[in-house]
């Protein structure tokens, strides 16, 4: 076991990857001898070289449509998109041809490519540079998207989505980067695609979430535990898109209670796809109406302002104590 | 079936005054004397003031910014040919020309710092706020143009975009529909060698920036871009062009991108300080102010009592920006939800009341009226 922050975790995994298997290249902005503007690619250039370090020109649609051609040639692409924010020039080839290959040629031609993006807010960045638009993702038929939320999950993950033969988003939480290191095993492991995580038993009340904010929610249920009495069972969803269902539902049949936390806008969120799932599944089971705690429906206000939007601890445990009293 | 050349137009290089500070008299412009000196007062009070907000950035008093020094010739020498009417589509590193256009030096501090108001352009300023992401504003540019074409007006718009921003798709279709209409826009051209890390021999292969203009049907030249005059030149020649109904032009300012691309880059890792000395020796305000004293335009003490006379400016714009950080209006965090549409609609109006509550809340937790805990075993 080594102690390591999720950054160095998503490190490992790309160093991992690429030396178990010579087709996997990186590609991106600034990812060769600068190693990425948050060093994610840090010494992957001077061990790997330029052929499987790329440093492309600055274009985030060539990077992903090159990066289709080149899966499809049998190589596996991991793209760097520099911020999320950013990635809506490439969108296009995401949702027209990475995500539609395999099905219009019927499983002939098949493209396996990851696209890491940095996304969220809580940094003090400049503007564009805080979004949180993985319900896009999650909404285009033929992309899996997994989000990460500490440095084991993340080096686990990103493993799986490399071997995945799919197409992956890949969105990682910046504000969690370098926040907190854990233990993270010498040996590579996995964590299969579409399977969340009970992170937390409890009976009272399922609070869910992923990323960055399952901090505040992990946050709030300690609050709850503490001034309330009140154990929560908490959920960290890990795959955005497939939607692991059934861990949800086993848990709402349980808690009959709910509070769905993320930081992307609320309306068409992946809390709104989550209280469908339950409602359609468990509605029978509900003792109260589930409480989304999310980013408004308002770009991210800049940096002064973030934190207002940003769901934090205070606003889920709000939101919990609501669920329970009702 | 022949097979013979296609003749294509060639592609200018143009400078006109030197590093050292010496003037070619066959290019030289006639610029008037009021004009030089506002060139001047612009591009030293863009450099002054990016100086200052590198300062307060390590202070914790600015977030992070892409610095601007080093960019003054490209934009304040075409900058310069636009009438109040006509239109400005910056990038970020078009400081001095934003000043000479009217934006208050604190809009710009703010808007670095977090503050949304600093991208709103001062009342009867035609200019788009600055634009973060690569080359999109370019469009936008083309769209004004035709847009001033369509309606019969006569106007010219001023657009900047980098290096870098040149790879992106948007570039390509900016220039092809500004062409296709014969929209009045001069695409100006900061090349400074590097998008982040990325040198310019690994963002392109072709010789210039300037000589894509050629595959647009459009004029295009590569000047000094640390010499103002031949800046000024070429953006005047293009702007003639655009008012006369000739369509766009590309200009391309060859320059060096002295600071980090952001204060959050370190270039020590990628460059090496030999070629920054190098371009160090080349910027552009060093030169014009040597043009400028041979020339008679300023003595010494004039020189240090401008300086002095910025400094003062600029030592006011800190404080009104920080002043205006406090304020109620600036520091109020639900005009997130104010300027989203004309009309504010319900589900929006809902989730404002929500966070207006939540707030009002911890004020009174923190005031010691917590709201009632939930009781265990109450459900």
């Amino acid at each position: 076991m080594a102690l390591m922050n999720m950054a160095k975790a998503i490190n490992l995994a790309l160093f991992e990857a690429m030396d178990r298997d010579d087709k996997v290249v990186v590609m991106g902005e600034d990812v060769g001898p600068d190693e990425g503007v948050f060093r994610i690619t840090e010494g992957l250039y001077n061990k790997f070289g330029e052929k499987r370090v790329i440093d492309t020109p600055l274009a985030e649609s060539g990077i992903i449509g090159t990066a289709i051609g080149m899966a499809i040639y049998g190589m596996k692409p991991v793209c760097e998109i520099q911020f999320s924010g950013f990635d809506y020039y490439n969108y296009h080839q995401l949702e027209c041809h990475a995500a539609r290959f395999r099905n219009r040629t019927r499983g002939r031609l098949t493209v396996p490519l990851v696209m890491r993006a940095p996304y969220g807010g809580g940094i003090r960045a400049l503007e564009h540079h805080s979004e949180s638009r993985e319900a896009i993702y999650a909404h285009t038929p033929g992309l899996k998207v997994v989000i990460p939320s500490g440095p084991r999950n993340a080096r686990a993950l990103l493993h799986s989505a490399i071997q995945d033969p799919d197409p992956i988003i890949y969105y990682e939480p910046k504000a969690i980067y370098r926040l907190f290191k854990e233990e993270v095993p010498d040996t590579m492991e996995t964590l299969p695609i579409g399977q969340s995580n009970v992170v937390q038993q409890g009976k009272d009340i399922t609070l869910i979430s992923y990323g960055a904010s399952l901090r505040a929610t992990m946050e709030a249920a300690e609050m709850l535990e503490e001034e309330d009495g009140v154990r929560p069972e908490v959920i960290d969803i890990l795959t955005i898109s497939p939607l692991d269902s059934a861990c949800i539902i086993e848990s709402i049949k349980k808690t009959g209670r709910a509070v769905v936390v993320h930081e992307g806008p609320r309306t068409c969120g992946l809390g709104a796809e989550v209280v469908a799932r339950i409602v359609e599944a468990a509605i029978l089971y509900l003792e109260a109406p589930i409480r989304r705690v999310t980013g408004f429906d308002t770009p991210i206000p800049y940096f002064s302002k973030e934190r207002f939007y940003l769901p934090d601890a205070e606003r889920v445990l709000a939101a919990c104590r609501e669920t329970l009293e009702f | 079936m022949p097979r013979n050349k296609i003749e294509l137009p060639s592609i200018e290089y143009m400078s006109i005054l030197d590093e050292n500070g010496v003037v070619d008299k066959s290019l030289e412009p006639k610029i008037p004397v009021d004009k030089l000196k506002t060139m001047y007062r612009y591009m030293l009070l863009a450099r002054r003031t990016d100086e200052r907000m590198l300062l307060m950035q390590r202070q914790g008093r600015q977030g992070t910014f892409p610095q601007s020094s080093g960019h003054e010739a490209i934009s304040m020498g075409s900058i310069i040919h636009l009438k109040k009417s006509d239109w400005h589509v910056p990038a970020y590193r078009e400081l001095a020309g934003l000043l000479y256009r009217g934006w208050p030096i604190e809009t710009t501090m703010l808007y670095w710092n977090g503050f949304e108001e600093g991208a709103s352009p001062p009342e009867g300023v035609n200019d788009l706020p600055v634009c973060v992401p690569l080359a999109t504003q370019l469009l936008h540019a083309a769209g004004l143009g035709m847009a001033m074409n369509f309606r019969d007006d006569n106007g010219v718009v001023m657009t900047y975009f980098g290096d870098g921003a040149s790879s992106e798709g948007d570039t390509h279709e900016a220039m092809n529909f500004a062409s296709v209409y014969q929209a009045p826009v001069v695409f100006m051209c900061l090349n400074n060698q590097y998008a982040i890390s990325v040198p310019i021999h690994k963002q392109m292969r072709c010789e210039t920036i300037a000589q894509r203009a050629i595959s647009y049907g459009m004029p295009g030249i590569r000047v000094d871009g640390n010499d103002v005059l031949a800046i000024y030149q070429a953006s005047l020649e293009a702007v003639e062009r655009a008012r006369a109904g000739e369509g766009p032009t590309l200009v391309e300012g060859l320059t060096y991108r002295y600071t980090p691309h952001t204060t959050s880059d370190d270039p020590k890792r990628y460059r090496s300080d030999e070629e920054c000395k190098l371009w160090t020796s080349r910027e552009p305000l060093a030169r014009f102010k040597t043009y400028l004293t041979k020339k008679g335009v300023y003595s010494e003490k004039e020189f240090a009592e401008l300086e002095e006379e910025l400094d003062t400016i600029i030592k006011a714009s800190v404080k009104k920006a920080e002043t205006m950080a406090q304020s109620e209006e600036l520091a109020n965090p639900l005009a997130m939800f104010d300027y989203l549409y004309n009309d504010i609609p319900p589900y929006l109006q809902e989730q404002r009341d929500e966070l207006k509550n939540h707030l009002e809340q911890m004020k009174k937790n923190k005031a010691g009226t917590s709201p009632q805990k939930h009781q265990a075993g109450a459900v």
